[in-house]
């Protein structure tokens, strides 16, 4: 019902010189809900809540409170407030100016001013903090204070962008549990930016989680973390198998070499997808009748409440197993995964595809770099091509120059037996790799395709 | 349109300031002996600068030689003092890093004429006989200032163990600074000897306090006498013409380097 | 040998070269010429009528020199600080430009020009000479206290409701005053203090108190003079410890 949307981003964009860094978002927010915006750094979360603010307006799409486009209204004149980051409180200011603030501006009388400040300081347990001047504040305190600053004013919607990312593992708790509480008690919508998935699921009625720009999937919190859409939402929430599959038929999906059953369907029949299971969900079993692969332990570490177990399957994958009871180390164990606890997921790609144009016979250009290729014929230079590449022959060289293309190893994901890697080109584009080496996120490589590993065919403008 | 409204605003300013220096690079162009009067275009000035044949006083190519011999000996020295003590002062804590720091920002904040004086009566009651020494001295001394403040925050930047790690691997504490230490901190201390040396350069009062009677004169107090004697050497025209464009290209150059290396680093 | 003992050289230095050179500038403030103790110095400032217009003149020149330079200077370190109006990092270099270049040059250059377009030297050349030479030293440390500012106070502001131009007023002007503080104590008391500058720029019509000093020091007066200094380090070490005591602008700098 559209009633009781309060915030609607629609096909928004945005982009930074060349550099797009929103891409198409369409998101609604609820009046009184708890929602989150999870990624990594460089996601576009805080874009997201900046535009949502009015720091930023959208290059592209609308922003509707209420139904009405606010895109031209300045921050100054929308109804919500934000916490900041770093807070953000004012240094030649104190506790009580810093709050009193926003009411001063709208000339609020001044015995009212005093009642909403003592009555917010109250709420966040800052009573007799008034004068205080706000360096000699701990982190803690600080983020009181700037929650305070926002609240007094009676926004709409707050907004929160890390607020606790400044804050020690102890502290961060606490605050979780008060901000749950603070957000229960006032009915007002939060909006909420993190990196930390824990915080997240922690906190939120819904979590949008985003990567590069785009929306990778909205829901509750036990919807993204049990049937998270795609590989990136899979390994970003929690720790998970994530494994190259090939759907048998409906409900029944084959990977690490054996057959399972599963409850997915309408996938086709023989179609290459992305399972994950949860380590949780892998089960030790003695029952030779319940058993559907072996696995040898390679290593078992207690980690408070379970034992987490890396164990290298009879097919050579490698899965991680948490579990309440031991494994010896080398000792042969076997294991089972309910239907229900594998979750399919369809594959974004099944390998490299460029938009590219020949130079001459032997050589095309992609990505803005010149590679050898074999002989095409009837393929002249200048002629547009598409350029496809299996993402196994793909080669990954230790120093940047050494390579045809320069890029960094962005995101990575282990396979099972194999590590996934998206490389960022220095021009932005995107090349995906499958590769036995293993690279860190950040490494700077170089990047060459053998020649006979170019599969070109002419491209046909629309 | 603000921005309109600005860069105009911004403008007239910088047109204000660079009048001045441009009547007399304009000016540089020509023979007559009056700045202000255009003889004709000539380049008579610049040749006379550089073959050293002065209409008048002889001495102009001695006080630049000067200048540029006390700049580059004061701002050496300074950068080696300056270096060392900002690495004794990063590691000095509570009352005594207070009294070093509040000591090394007087010379910045006295005005000149102070320390010229305050450092020419140091020189009558120690009886010492003012020259090249006594000015190098007291250039050094408001010189340093400017090194310390520039190789101080390298310092904070810099990870406090590379020093240890040095050690740890068997460098004595020479060899650590020279290795280890120094590269690190070069940047700093190579814009705290342009400052240094800048400021040398610029000075005129405490030269004017700490110079004697030998009559040693730098550019500053060759003008100062040229022009209370009633009209300015017309070498000078060229001279200054030209250290303003060296200046007006260092500068630039530092910059662009500067912010082109920022924008890399973003 | 600790590191922290690699300060000593620099504090012997510091200890000669400027805590006892200001040490003598007392000593000999407090002495006559055969070097018995006197206040016949001090007093003879008070009832020296020249001196103490002198003084007078010093101090109105060098506030309205001050506040000429606020006024112009802010608004031009705002628009440099300001990337919507100034994306260029070369107009900043031009604006520092002039303070790398010899004062004794640029000064006889605006009184040659004001020479030229024929105008009277006196107090409006000195003081346009000395916003001049001065307006760089009040802009650079604006501009750099500006360019550092944190963008999320002036954000938080806006986003608790503030227009531009309160944003502005209540957050931008009273976060940047330690740039404003080290303008003014770059620009108030040099003014005071220069010999030269006045004397070309008014054709020595108008003596400022650093003029004072010299000639009493170059006519061997080196006792009265050092006393006239002394007066002036009263009035820097009372107008730094005020700014230095500001702890909002402290706490703004960090």
């Amino acid at each position: 019902m559209a009633g009781d949307r309060i915030i609607d981003l629609q096909h928004v964009s945005k982009r930074f010189g060349d550099k797009t860094v929103l891409e198409d978002i369409n998101l609604y927010i609820r009046k009184g809900e708890f929602i989150t915006l999870l990624g990594p750094s460089g996601c576009g979360k805080t874009t997201t809540l900046r535009l949502i603010a009015g720091f930023l307006a959208p290059d592209e799409g609308e922003i509707l409170l209420d139904g009405k486009d606010i895109s031209a209204i300045p921050p100054y004149k929308r109804p919500f407030n934000t916490v900041f980051q770093r807070y953000a409180l004012f240094p030649h200011l104190d506790v009580y100016d810093n709050i009193a603030f926003g009411l001063k501006l709208q000339k609020v009388p001044t015995d009212e001013i005093d009642r909403r400040v003592r009555r917010v300081l109250k709420m966040v347990s800052m009573t007799d903090y008034e004068e205080r001047d706000v360096d000699s504040l701990s982190g803690g305190q600080q983020q009181r204070v700037a929650i305070a600053r926002a609240l007094v004013n009676q926004p709409k919607i707050l907004l929160l962008d890390e607020p606790l990312a400044a804050l020690d593992l102890k502290m961060r708790k606490d605050m979780q549990i008060e901000l749950k509480e603070m957000h229960r008690e006032l009915g007002i919508t939060f909006i909420y930016v993190t990196h930390d998935q824990e915080e997240a699921l922690t906190l939120s009625d819904t979590i949008v989680v985003m990567n590069e720009g785009k929306i990778q999937q909205i829901g509750t919190p036990t919807d993204i973390y049990n049937e998270p859409v795609n590989s990136f939402v899979a390994d970003f929430i929690g720790e998970s198998n994530i494994l190259n599959a090939t759907m048998i038929r409906d409900r029944r999906v084959a990977f690490i070499g054996h057959e399972f059953d599963c409850v997915d369907e309408g996938f086709g029949e023989g179609v290459p997808v992305d399972v994950v299971v949860r380590p949780e969900d892998i089960y030790f079993t003695k029952k030779p009748e319940r058993t559907q692969f072996t696995a040898t332990v390679k290593s078992c570490v207690f980690k408070g409440v379970h034992y987490e177990m890396y164990v290298d399957t009879d097919t050579g994958f490698e899965l991680m197993i948490q579990d309440y009871d031991a494994y010896p180390v080398d000792s042969v164990v076997n294991l089972y995964i309910e239907p229900d606890d594998i979750q399919v997921m369809v594959k974004e790609r099944t390998c490299n595809t460029f938009e590219g144009e020949m130079i001459d016979p032997t050589h095309v250009e992609i990505l803005g770099g010149t590679f050898e290729c074999l002989p095409q014929e009837g393929l002249g230079g200048g002629e547009k091509v598409t350029v496809e590449v299996d993402f196994d022959k793909v080669d990954l060289l230790d120093h940047q120059d050494e390579g045809v293309l320069a890029g960094e190893v962005h995101f990575l994901l282990y396979k099972g037996d194999h590590y996934h890697l998206t490389i960022l080109t220095e021009d932005g584009d995107h090349i995906w790799v499958d590769t036995d080496d293993i690279w860190d996120k950040g490494d700077l490589v170089g990047v060459d395709i053998e020649p006979k590993d170019l599969k070109i065919t002419r491209r046909h403008e629309a | 349109m603000k921005r309109v409204f600005a860069q105009i605003y911004l403008w007239i300013l910088l047109i204000l300031l660079y009048a001045p220096l441009v009547f007399i690079a304009i000016f540089s162009f020509t023979e007559s002996k009056v700045l202000g009067n255009w003889a004709g275009f000539s380049t008579k000035l610049y040749e006379n600068l550089f073959t050293g044949r002065m209409q008048g006083s002889a001495s102009l190519i001695s006080a630049v030689e000067n200048t540029l011999l006390i700049a580059l000996v004061s701002a050496a020295v300074s950068m080696a003092l300056g270096t060392i003590a900002a690495i004794g002062i990063h590691n000095l804590t509570g009352r005594k890093r207070r009294a070093l720091t509040f000591l090394n920002n007087i010379p910045m904040i006295n005005p000149d004429v102070i320390t010229g004086v305050s450092l020419f009566l140091l020189f009558i009651f120690l009886h010492f006989s003012q020259g090249y020494v006594t000015v190098i001295l007291s250039h050094i001394s408001f010189g340093t200032p400017y090194v310390v403040l520039s190789v101080l925050p390298k310092l904070q930047q810099m990870n406090p163990n590379i020093y240890e790690a040095a050690l740890d691997l068997g460098a004595t504490p020479a060899q650590a600074l020279r290795k280890v230490l120094v590269p690190q901190l070069r940047p700093g201390m190579i814009s705290g000897f342009i400052l240094a040396f800048t400021m040398s350069l610029d000075d005129f009062a405490v030269t004017f306090f700490t110079r004697g009677t030998i009559g040693l004169e730098t550019l500053s107090t060759y003008i100062y006498a040229d022009a209370r004697k009633g009209g300015l050497t017309p070498e000078l025209r060229p001279l200054m013409t030209l250290i303003f464009l060296i200046i007006l290209v260092l500068l630039l150059v530092i910059n662009l380097r500067q912010s082109r290396l920022q924008k890399a680093h973003e | 040998m600790k590191r922290s003992h690699w300060s000593i050289p620099y504090a012997v230095f510091l200890a000669i070269f400027v805590a006892l050179p200001l040490v003598l500038i007392m000593v000999y403030a407090l002495q006559d010429g055969q070097g018995h103790f006197t206040l016949s110095n001090i007093t003879r400032f008070f009832s020296d009528k020249d001196a103490l217009s002198t003084f007078a003149v010093s101090i109105e020149i060098a506030i309205e020199n001050t506040l000429i330079c606020i006024l112009l200077g802010y608004p031009a370190a705002w628009i440099l600080a300001n990337r919507q109006l100034n994306r260029s990092a070369v107009t900043i270099v031009l604006f520092i430009l002039p303070m790398w270049i010899n004062a004794l040059m640029r000064t006889l250059a605006t009184a040659e020009l004001f020479n030229i377009l024929g105008i009277q030297l006196g107090k409006g050349t000195l003081l346009y000479g000395m916003v001049y030479d001065y307006l760089p030293f009040m802009i650079y440390p604006i501009y750099n206290v500006l360019v550092k500012m944190d963008k999320s106070y002036q954000e938080a502001a806006q986003d608790l409701g503030a227009t531009p131009w309160k944003v502005f007023w209540k957050i931008t002007v009273p976060l940047s005053m330690p740039g404003v503080t080290s303008g003014v104590l770059m620009v108030f008391m040099p003014t005071v203090s220069t010999f030269a500058i006045s004397e070309f720029l008014t054709n020595n019509k108008i003596k400022l108190f650093g003029t004072i000093i010299q000639e009493n020091i170059n006519a061997s007066m080196w006792n009265y003079g050092a006393a006239l200094a002394f007066f002036m380090l009263v009035i820097i070490g009372i107008t730094t410890m005020f700014s230095g005591n500001n702890k909002e602008a402290e706490g703004a700098l960090i």
